[in-house]
This record gives C-alpha cells, sequence and structure tokens, in this order.
C-alpha cells in the first residue's frame, strides 16, 4: 500500500487507466484473442469434435486451394459485397439527400425506412422466401401469373438466386444508413451552403465540392461497416436456402455459410478453422485498404 | 416444547435409519439424449418401469438441444462427466467408436447371434470388428402417404400399387392453371427432403443396382441400373410433369396444404400430419419397381453404453441396455413416439401389421435397407447437386451420375482413408 501511496499524481492515474483498462483486455483475452488463436491453430489440425487434435500441417490449407467449391464461395462473396456495398450506399445516400429536404411526414418516413432494421432478419428472409416461391404461394410469382406472365425461378436459378437474395439484404440495411447518412448531412455547417448560394454556384458543384467531400467520414464509416457487414452475410442466404443451403448447386454460397457447414454438418473442424482464418486474412485486407484509400486528403 | 423435540428426534432417528436401510449398492447412472418432446417422456416412462424392477439403480435423464448434442457429449465423456447411457444418430457410430467415447455390448449379455436373430437386419450396421457397439429401441421407415380426397375425385380406390401405377395415378391428379403452372402436384418431390432416401435405397436397388460395396467403402451406383433409376425420378418432373420440386417450397408442406396427392415420407411425420384439419390421408406401402421388388430405406437411434461407465455403473447400465432394447420397452416406444419397434418380434405384430397407418411403415421394414454414410448431409448434397445439374443445367442423367459418383467417392475415401 506505501507503495501506491509513494507514487505521483501522474502515476496514479497511469495505474487507474490501467485497473480499468484490465477488465475489458481480460474480456477481450479470453473471449477474442484466445479463440483467435485456437482457431489459427487448429486450421493445421485435423479434428472431427470427437477424438483428439492431430498435426496435420498446412494440409487443410492445400485442401482448401484446390477445393473447386471454395472458389466458387470466394467468388460469391465478393459478388455480395461489390454488389452489395455500392448499390446500398448509392441507395441510401439518395434519399437520406432527399429525406433531409422533406418537412412533410419527415418523422414517420425516416421510421418507415428503418423499421426493416429493427425487423429480424430471420423472420425477414423467411417472408422473402415466400415472395419467391412459385405459383401458387409466391408473391410475386402470383402477380405475374396472374398478368399472363411466364413464371421466374428466383431461388431454384443458379443466376437469379443471388440477387434475389442480395435484395432483402439490402433493404434491410439501408435504414440503419440513411440515419448515418442524415447524421452526416446535418453535421455540415448551413454557411458553407449559404456562401455557395451567394456565389450563384450550382447545385451539382455543391454536391460535389461542399456535400460529398464533408461527409467523407461518414462514407469511410459506411463503406467499411457495409463492407463487413456484406463479406459476412449468411443469415439471408442460410433462412432463404434452409433445403439446400447455398444452393442451387452453391450458386448462392457465402464463406461463412461453407464455414458453417464444414464445422456442423460434417464435423470437419480443422477445414473448417483453415476457411475461418481466410475470411479473418480478406475482412483485415479489405478493411485496411478500405481505410487507407478513403482516408487519404483529396 | 418437550414432545415436539422428541418428535424431531424420532423423525430423524427414523430418517437415518431409513437412509441407512437403503441398499448400500444403491447406483446412480445418467442417461443423455436430444430434446424432442415425445421422446423426453417416452424415456421418462421407460425409466419409471426400470426403477421399480430395478431397485437400487435410478436413472437421471438429461436433454440438449439437438444442436449442442455432439459437443456436448464430446467434451463430457473424456472428463469423466456426462452419460453412463447415450443416445446417438446410427450415421455417428463411427466417430463415436473412433474416439473411444462408447464401449462394446458385453458379448455374454448381448450374444452376437442372439442380436442377430431378434433384430432387424439393419441393425447389422451397428456390428464393428465383430462386436455390437449400439442398439436401437425404435427405427424409422418409409412410405408412400396419399391424399384420400384427391383420391376419390380421381376415381381411384387404392394407392399405387407399382411406379407405373405412380406415375399413372399422379397424372391423373395433377392440376394446373391455363398457362401450365402446377396448382396440385399428383406426387412430391424434393431431393432435399427424403427422396435421396427414396433414391438411393429403393429406385436404384429395384432398377437393379447396388448403392454400394458390401464394405461400403465404394460407391458402385454409376452404371446402367443408376442411370435408369435417376432418369425415372427426373422422369417425374421433367417428362411426365407431375411433380415439381420447387411447389410450395417443401413436399410435405404441399401435402399437407392439401395440394398434394402422393408423398414420401418417414414415420416420424406421422406426428405432423395427425392433427391437420381437413387433410384426409392415408399410408400405403412404397411402389414396387418394374421388377416386382421391394425395397425401403430405415434409419435410427442406438443406445450406447460410454467408456465413463466402469464396475457397478457399467453392471446398471447393462441392465438397463437390456431393458431399453425390449420387446416391452419398444411397444411403449411406439405407442408414446410412434417410432417402430427395432426387432421384428415387437414390431411384426398382428395389431401393428393391421394399423392403418402404422402397418405399411412396419410392414416396410421387413425389407428395409440402412446406408452407412460417413457424413449424411454432404451424401445428400451430392445428389441434390446431381439433380440440380439436370434440371438447371441440363446436363445427361449420365453425367450427373457419374458426377454424383465421384464426388461422394471422395467423401468416403476422405473419411476411410484418413
Amino acid at each position: 500500500m506505501s507503495f501506491y501511496r509513494n507514487l505521483s499524481i501522474r502515476q496514479k492515474q497511469v495505474v487507474w487507466a490501467w485497473a480499468f483498462l484490465a477488465v475489458p483486455i481480460l474480456f477481450y483475452s479470453v473471449i477474442r484473442f484466445y479463440p483467435t488463436l485456437n482457431a489459427i491453430i487448429l486450421s493445421f489440425q485435423s479434428w472431427n469434435l470427437l477424438g483428439p487434435r492431430e498435426w496435420v500441417g498446412a494440409e487443410n490449407y492445400i485442401k482448401l486451394w484446390h477445393d473447386p467449391v471454395f472458389w466458387k464461395v470466394f467468388r460469391n462473396t465478393f459478388v455480395y459485397l461489390i454488389l452489395g456495398t455500392p448499390i446500398s450506399l448509392v441507395l441510401s445516400f439518395v434519399i437520406a439527400y432527399q429525406l433531409d429536404k422533406t418537412r412533410l411526414l419527415h418523422g414517420t418516413l425516416r421510421a418507415l425506412y428503418f423499421l426493416p432494421f429493427l425487423t429480424s432478419t430471420v423472420a425477414m428472409a423467411w417472408v422473402w422466401r415466400w415472395f419467391y416461391q412459385p405459383v401458387p404461394i409466391g408473391l410475386f410469382n402470383n402477380f405475374l401469373a396472374s398478368l399472363g406472365f411466364a413464371q421466374v425461378n428466383f431461388l431454384n436459378s443458379t443466376t437469379n438466386a443471388l440477387p434475389a437474395i442480395l435484395l432483402p439484404a439490402i433493404w434491410a440495411g439501408l435504414g440503419f444508413q440513411i440515419i448515418i447518412f442524415m447524421a452526416g448531412l446535418r453535421a455540415i455547417p448551413t454557411s458553407y451552403y449559404e456562401a455557395a448560394r451567394i456565389d450563384g454556384v450550382s447545385g451539382w458543384t455543391i454536391m460535389s465540392e461542399i456535400t460529398l467531400p464533408l461527409l467523407k467520414p461518414t462514407i469511410v464509416f459506411l463503406v467499411v461497416f457495409s463492407s463487413i457487414g456484406f463479406l459476412r452475410i449468411f443469415d439471408q442466404v442460410f433462412n432463404m436456402t434452409t433445403n439446400n443451403p447455398g444452393g442451387p448447386l452453391d450458386s448462392t454460397k457465402p464463406l461463412v455459410l461453407m464455414i458453417y457447414q464444414t464445422a456442423f454438418s460434417s464435423f470437419d473442424m480443422g477445414y473448417a478453422a483453415a476457411q475461418t482464418v481466410v475470411l479473418f486474412a480478406i475482412l483485415l485486407v479489405v478493411s485496411l485498404a478500405q481505410l487507407r484509400i478513403l482516408r487519404d486528403k483529396p | 416444547m418437550k414432545t415436539f423435540k422428541t418428535l424431531t428426534c424420532a423423525a430423524a432417528t427414523s430418517l437415518a435409519a431409513l437412509v441407512a436401510s437403503g441398499p448400500a449398492w444403491a447406483v446412480e447412472i445418467e442417461y443423455w439424449q436430444y430434446i424432442f418432446d415425445a421422446r423426453v417422456t417416452a424415456m421418462d416412462q421407460l425409466i419409471e418401469n426400470f426403477e421399480v424392477a430395478n431397485p437400487g439403480i435410478t436413472v437421471k435423464q438429461s436433454t440438449f438441444p439437438y444442436a449442442d448434442y455432439r459437443t456436448k457429449v464430446a467434451a463430457a465423456i473424456p472428463a469423466g462427466e456426462g452419460p453412463d447411457v447415450v443416445q446417438l444418430f446410427y450415421g455417428w457410430l463411427n466417430d463415436y467408436v473412433e474416439a473411444d467415447l462408447i464401449q462394446p455390448l458385453p458379448e455374454d449379455r448381448f450374444p452376437v447371434e442372439q442380436i442377430e436373430a431378434d433384430f432387424f437386419p439393419m441393425v447389422r450396421a451397428m456390428k464393428i470388428d465383430g462386436a455390437y457397439m449400439a442398439l436401437p429401441t425404435a427405427v424409422r421407415s418409409l412410405a408412400l402417404f396419399y391424399n384420400k380426397r384427391m383420391f376419390k375425385n380421381a376415381g381411384f380406390e387404392a394407392p399405387p400399387a407399382n411406379l407405373d401405377e405412380l406415375v399413372e395415378m399422379a397424372a391423373a391428379m395433377t392440376q394446373k392453371d391455363g398457362a401450365g403452372n402446377i396448382t396440385a402436384e399428383g406426387f412430391t418431390s424434393g431431393m432435399t427432403a427424403q427422396d435421396h432416401h427414396w433414391l438411393r435405397e429403393v429406385l436404384l436397388r429395384q432398377f437393379g443396382g447396388v448403392p454400394y460395396s458390401d464394405d461400403n467403402k465404394t460407391v458402385t451406383y454409376n452404371d446402367a441400373a443408376g442411370v435408369a433409376a435417376l432418369k425415372f425420378y427426373t422422369d417425374l418432373e421433367q417428362k411426365h410433369g407431375v411433380t415439381s420440386s420447387t411447389f410450395m417450397d417443401e413436399p410435405q408442406a404441399a401435402f399437407k396444404a392439401g395440394r398434394a396427392a402422393m408423398h414420401i415420407d418417414g414415420s416420424f411425420r406421422i406426428g405432423a400430419l395427425k392433427d391437420t384439419r381437413g387433410l384426409d390421408w392415408g399410408v400405403a406401402e412404397l411402389p414396387a419397381g418394374p421388377d416386382g421388388s421391394k425395397s425401403n430405406y430405415a434409419s435410427y437411434w442406438v443406445n450406447a453404453i460410454t467408456s465413463k461407465a466402469e464396475g457397478e455403473k457399467f453392471e446398471a447400465s447393462v441392465k438397463f441396455m437390456e431393458y431399453i432394447t425390449s420387446d416391452e420397452a419398444m411397444q411403449i416406444w411406439l405407442d408414446t413416439v410412434g417410432e417402430l419397434p427395432a426387432k421384428p418380434s415387437a414390431a411384426m405384430t398382428e395389431a401393428n401389421l393391421a394399423d392403418p397407418v402404422f402397418g405399411p411403415f412396419v410392414a416396410g421394414l421387413g425389407y428395409a435397407q440402412t446406408t452407412v454414410f460417413v457424413d449424411e448431409s454432404g451424401q445428400r448434397q451430392v445428389l441434390v447437386d446431381a439433380v440440380s445439374r439436370m434440371f438447371l443445367e441440363g446436363q445427361s442423367a449420365e453425367d450427373a451420375l457419374a458426377a454424383a459418383a465421384k464426388a461422394e467417392q471422395a467423401i468416403l475415401d476422405g473419411y476411410y482413408n484418413k
């Protein structure tokens, strides 16, 4: 105790800071870092959950490299990202920009856009799954059929299924992005706009010279956040294709679903861990790259 | 006050005497299964009966959600915790044996010849290196569910006896709208449901093929018989148009909603259909093949003694195993859960065979086959994908089956050549 008494105020502050920091550090070590390290070790082992773990070297990674399903899944994961992130960002920006100017029913409209974000993903995925069914139970196909058009195979198609699943995923995330964009728009001082108007600048110039540059921190946050979300997509895909998860013919399967199946249907934990490490690396690289590109001063 | 003291003292003494007079060899064993209400209720009743017949042994039942079950068992037994007797899916047996989680049933109490004489032949999949590792209380088989109202409207009296009749009758009962979209199916289909079992163990054999080699390590269905069986199955949708695999999302949903005339499913579906209002359904044996041959697929959950049970707990576990594989236990299981007895002596009783619902399932058990899966969902996926390639990418049955056989062989090799 005398040791503590002899410390300077500055040193005492440091001790207290560490005392408080120790709790989250301990928590993260046990809940995050230990399992992460363990998963990395497991990716070099073979384990079926029951027997002992056995070292197999890089075999899991070699298997992954030669697994055609993995490359298909890899491609799907990036299609979700490359379509999902820009579309959802552009849509949410346009909506937020217009909503920001609307005074009539502003609160109601904002609530309506936010509502899907509050809905359980599982419930939403199932409702959309039923929307997409063929006649006689599918809403969209019943509508098409009643107008005399041919049915569209939404989910049972290797080309349509992925966009069909992506659509509700984008829609569900829109509300959150709109709110963040609106907060960003509100944070831009109105004096800039007033000055621009006095100078007689065109609307497009205001957008490209004032609004977008000043929204950059918001955009960086949303791009990183939504990219991670689309790279980790699982709930929508799994729930909309439970009969044939990630199907048909793996055309909708994202990496997380492949990991889940390898681990908990095939009980090949080592192989699943190797896939997890790859996903971890992808997320890390994509996030770092985005932060770097988008943070550069213009 | 004094009387109260005396009374308390007397009560305490008698209680102590009661505890002491209990059998000195009282032993408690633990039983684990996953949570499924009817199964838990049935097991509670079996435990009660067993404890009455075996004073001194108590059985504690613990249940876990299906999703956590395997992980819990795997973590508990090596740690010396967990069950003495455990229930597991027959397809998991190899993994459990390899991990030394379960021990063979003692030969003196469960003689191999006796088991093979008493149980249905499919139970032989539980024999490893000449010893039985586990035994089921109940088994499940497939049968044809049919919608009596749709049959009556179409003028049919009896369910189809063979595959030709199945196609003919399904065609007569399929309804389509003006654009040719199916609005009611003659027959349900869905590789993701029970159809992969029907194709693998029933159709394939009826067309003259054999799905696997005797040691179950080699895929043998990539031949003319296999192609004929797959072609028959896919023709139902592609040529005859009596079914659609995507109709109403799931085949069982279509049947339950009264939008399908015929549906192949397992005995576990009985419970879900029993209380469906407005649905008048019957059950028939699976249609016979072109040569008149019958086949069926059976699956089951087994009970096994874990490697944790030793000494008197092992002795108690053996006694418990003997009881839960007895005819009496099997009948209780049938009445409570609706799953069929695993012994012909308990299953093929006149009452069971004459039962309009259980009868066809019980009859099917007599000629049922069991697939020795190493990764059931992986092996199912192989056939799901084969059919998808034919439907969505126009692949021929020959190519689809060849690719399926190759993919499934890779799964088997990955397991057996570890």
